[in-house]
């Protein structure tokens, strides 16, 4: 059995405005020490999906549907204190900004004591020591000196290994990390990235990694979904989802994306702007801004299906295969040229 | 100074930067305030940058590269050094005299979010500065804005919107039209694109390599991207805790890299290409970046640096060694080659006097 099955899975928000369907029948599975990483742009509903199988959805105006199967017992339905055992504990989470999402007028120590307090009946000598061992093991240089030490004398990429440990302090079965490094720079991304390597090797904790970066889920994830406008739109190996990439929105990605290894005069941008989940295009979502749009595109909405290459890669796309191993072929020629 | 002395000189620069300093003073006390140290943010940087050229400033934040663009566009005063732009020495000019120059170089800025007026509206935002250089009457501003919205492409007809009724890719837009009204020669991009979605920072990139073809703008591009950089400047300058610790042109610097901290920045990249990116060691460094109140003797980069060597990187500062074709880089024990593996790159063998080629 996987560890965290989901299907299905709906969230809408009711606003002044309309409904806004954020997540809208997605569909995953995270086995034990696998590492699957969600990609897509800002509003495509890829935080909204991690936040919905946590129960972290504001009540008031959230609707889900649709199933969340941690370890057989579905998230969803579960109560209140059900998800409290669960949070923190099997399964933790590292939000994107480190500045914000630890509380500042508490000491980083109390903070990783009552994270501890909370799941393990110990004393607060036991949780403190299990606090500094953490700290240590994320490389926190003087763990000991600055146990006690705010959150604000710490420097962004420290505190976001505090949140990290935070997230670790209870072993946790499944890490879900939103963004963990887009608000560092390169030098300490790569160090929270090795890190998180390093760690999920010595707990064997499963990782579900939110990012924009294409790079990052390059070197992090084993397995891809792309996400657009509420859907998933491709799902494969990442090694797989590179080298035959089958979806047009995965292609405008790469090719937008300015690499070190290959020059390119223009980059080729995707036209327009994605679109408002209020009122989501018909058909495809994609469609109004695919350079391949058909007609059946704009009628009629592609089914997650497998690609003809391996069953495994799945893609939602009416283009025939045909163009879509010539298109990939050429995207491939293209960023690979200086490489080889 | 060693750091002082110009890069280059080739007799068309527009823009010259000499030996810059910016101090922040750091104060004690509420009546009787006194100095008691200096945030130095800048430390002595030059550099120059010739007319349709692109020069890209990479380096970590707190580096100081935001600081420099707002000295050199005179947001900000400089401590110390000397600017000077079409062979004017502009470092101490006052407001008045200052104005003529504002309009030939201009800002984008950062965060397309808080850099827009969110109480008016786009013709207004970005037909201010034409009413302001008093260029036309109110009707041929209109027809300006309108022409200047249609290039940065945008609908003209959106002339009456507010800020917040346009996303973020079309919010950067605005910016780079307001940027673009008074047509100047130079303009300052303070990280345009790190805000914004990929496929949308595409859409901004190659709008303005298009307009730098059209007018024939030059640009100070300021990122911590390194793709981003290597993809729209002619030539890099890093910057570590206020200082230069290499310049060099594109291809050169990509390359073949002299400096640890730049071959540390580009190993720490990542690919977007499994099989290669996890086929690599990333040279990964420790620590963070040291304060800049109080930096570190010596090569300031020495703590964190893997082929720091005791007695010599902590002693004396290096300078700025040339390596032919324009490439300089402030190291006493420069890169041999690229790429390096992490253990390689510890051993440092030779220094900069016997690497210099014949």
């Amino acid at each position: 059995m996987a560890l965290l099955e989901v299907q299905d899975l709906r969230t809408s928000f009711q606003t002044e405005d309309g409904i806004v369907k954020a997540v809208d029948g997605v569909s995953f599975s995270i086995e034990k020490g696998q590492t699957l990483g969600i990609v897509g742009e800002s509003g495509c509903g890829k935080s909204v999906t991690c936040l919905t199988i946590m129960g972290l959805n504001a009540k008031r105006n959230t609707i889900s549907g649709g199933q969340a199967l941690w370890k057989g017992r579905d998230l969803l339905t579960a109560s209140p204190r059900v998800l409290r055992d669960i949070r923190g504990n099997e399964m933790s989470m590292i939000f994107q900004d480190p500045m914000t999402s630890l509380n500042p007028v508490h000491s980083i120590g109390k903070q990783l004591v009552e994270a501890v307090r909370l799941h393990r009946d110990v004393s607060t000598r036991v949780a403190r020591s299990r606090a500094l061992e953490l700290l240590k093991a994320v490389g926190i240089p003087r763990a000991e000196g600055r146990i006690d030490d705010y959150p604000h004398q710490f420097s962004g990429g420290m505190r976001q290994r505090v949140m990290i440990a935070m997230a670790l302090i209870n072993d946790p079965d499944l890490l879900i990390a939103d963004e963990p490094t887009t608000a560092l720079d390169v030098t300490t991304q790569a160090q929270i990235l090795n890190l998180m390597k390093r760690l999920q090797e010595d707990f064997g904790s499963a990782i579900l990694i939110i990012t924009h970066d294409l790079g990052v889920v390059a070197e992090t994830a084993d397995d891809v979904l792309v996400m657009y406008a509420a859907k998933v739109v491709e799902e494969a190996n990442v090694n797989d989802l590179f080298s035959r990439p089958q979806h047009p929105y995965t292609w405008g990605l790469m090719g937008s994306l300015p690499r070190l290894e290959t020059d390119v005069e223009r980059l080729t941008q995707i036209p327009g702007q994605p679109p408002s989940l209020l009122r989501p295009p018909s058909g495809c979502r994609f469609h109004p801004r695919c350079p391949y749009v058909m007609s059946v595109c704009k009628t009629t909405v592609p089914e997650l299906l497998p690609a003809r290459h391996d069953p495994e890669h799945r893609q939602a796309c009416h283009l025939d295969d045909e163009t879509k191993e010539r298109e990939a072929a050429k995207l491939l020629e293209a960023t690979m040229a200086e490489t080889a | 100074m060693s750091n002082a002395q110009p890069t280059t000189a080739r007799g068309d620069e527009l823009l010259i930067v000499e030996n810059v300093r910016k101090y922040f003073p750091i104060t004690r006390g509420i009546i009787f305030q006194k100095q008691v140290a200096s945030v130095k943010a800048v430390d002595g940087v030059s550099f120059s940058l010739s007319s349709g050229e692109t020069l890209g400033i990479v380096g970590e934040s707190g580096c100081g590269k935001s600081t420099l663009a707002r000295c050199i566009v005179r947001l900000l005063d400089t401590t110390d050094g000397r600017i000077t732009f079409e062979g004017r020495d502009i470092t101490k000019l006052s407001r008045p005299a200052m104005r003529p120059i504002r309009r030939e170089m201009t800002m984008i800025f950062q965060d397309p979010y808080a850099s827009l007026n969110p109480r008016k509206r786009v013709g207004f935002i970005i037909g201010e500065a034409l009413e302001v250089h008093k260029l036309g009457t109110a009707s041929e501003v209109k027809t300006r804005v309108q022409e200047l919205l249609e290039v940065v492409g945008l609908n003209p007809e959106h002339y009456n919107r507010f800020p917040h009724e346009f996303s973020g890719g079309q919010r950067q837009r605005i910016g780079v039209a307001r940027a673009l009204a008074v047509n100047p020669k130079l303009i300052v991009c303070d990280e345009p694109v790190s805000a914004l979605d990929v496929s949308v920072q595409a859409q901004i990139l190659n709008l303005l390599k298009d307009l730098q073809d059209d007018f024939g703008l030059t640009y100070l591009f300021i990122a911590h991207d390194l793709n981003v950089v290597r993809h729209i400047s002619d030539r890099v300058l890093v910057m570590y805790l206020g200082k230069i610790k290499e310049v060099a042109s594109r291809e050169i610097l990509y390359r073949e890299p002299k400096h640890p901290y730049t071959g540390a920045l580009l190993s720490a990249v990542p690919i977007a290409n499994p099989e290669l990116g996890r086929a690599r060691e990333p040279i990964v460094l420790e620590g963070d970046v040291p304060s800049p109140v109080n930096p570190p003797s010596g090569c300031n980069f020495h703590p964190r640096c893997p082929r720091f060597v005791e007695g010599h990187c902590d002693v004396e500062e290096p300078p700025l060694y040339p390596f032919g074709n324009d490439h300089v880089a402030a190291c006493h024990y420069p890169l041999e080659r690229w790429p390096m593996a992490a253990d390689e790159m510890r051993r440092a063998s030779k220094s900069p006097e016997q690497a210099l080629p014949a």
